[in-house]
């Protein structure tokens, strides 16, 4: 099974550190992860995971949406992380280009808005800046992510 | 991959809301092409949520763009060969 992590802007620490929390989930029920987001975002993962323990795969988000637009890249789940109106869009964006099945992994000072803008995606959701505690609880809440896929 | 950045564009409305820049697009041009969310043009893949609203005004093209860190943008980019795929009903 394939899982995409499709990250944001890193400016919200927690991002992160839960973008890390869930591939080391994944990695447990055998989930290939890859990791997708601009150079700021990328770096920041590959700086806490020097040696790819828990992201194997890394790419920048740009080509990742062109290849799922070009059908290139099968995925079985996607976590798109918001926390802002940007990241609705890109989630909007993979289910338009994907049947893999999504996650809105939201964060934030203000996360009502955006909880209400995920449609029918699973929500994982607290709001969390700089402590990932709240939204690593969220994600302990999901006993098995390779359920989800069938 | 296409860039944007080496493109002559001029930005018609920052850092917004994508709706606040779908709903600009609607209201001040009056040929609006819709396209899904993954489209191709001027070699980058359009980011928001389908059907997104772009304008064609003369041979400029008008769109939403999404920077991750920076917000939606309303661009008008000079385009012609664009402009009439878009009109040629190329929009899927």
């Amino acid at each position: 099974m394939k899982a995409l992590l499709l990250m944001g802007c890193p400016e919200l620490p927690v991002q992160t550190a839960a973008a890390l929390y869930i591939a080391n989930k994944l990695n447990l029920e055998d989930f290939e992860v890859t990791a997708a987001g601009n150079k700021a975002a990328i770096s920041l993962l590959l700086n806490s995971d020097p040696e790819k323990h828990y992201v194997k795969k890394v790419m920048d988000l740009d080509r990742c949406i062109g290849a799922l637009a070009e059908k290139k890249m099968e995925l079985d789940l996607c976590f798109v992380f918001i926390h802002s109106d940007t990241g609705i869009s890109y989630l909007a964006t993979v289910k338009s280009l994907s049947k893999a099945k999504t996650v809105a992994v939201i964060f934030g000072k203000e996360i009502e808005p955006l909880i209400e803008a995920s449609g029918d995606s699973i929500i994982i959701a607290a709001n969390a800046v700089h402590n990932p505690t709240p939204l690593r609880a969220k994600i302990e809440g999901v006993k098995s992510w390779a359920a989800l896929t069938r | 991959m296409g860039c944007i950045d080496e493109m002559n564009y001029e930005i018609l409305l920052p850092n917004s809301s994508f709706k606040e820049c779908a709903d600009f697009i609607k209201k001040k041009f009056r040929e609006i092409h819709y396209v899904p969310a993954g489209f191709r043009i001027f070699g980058i893949y359009l980011i928001g949520v389908s059907p997104i609203p772009i304008a064609v005004d003369g041979d400029d093209v008008i769109l939403p763009y999404i920077k991750p860190c920076h917000g939606s943008f309303v661009l008008r980019i000079p385009g012609k060969e664009e402009a009439v795929r878009l009109r040629a009903g190329e929009n899927k």
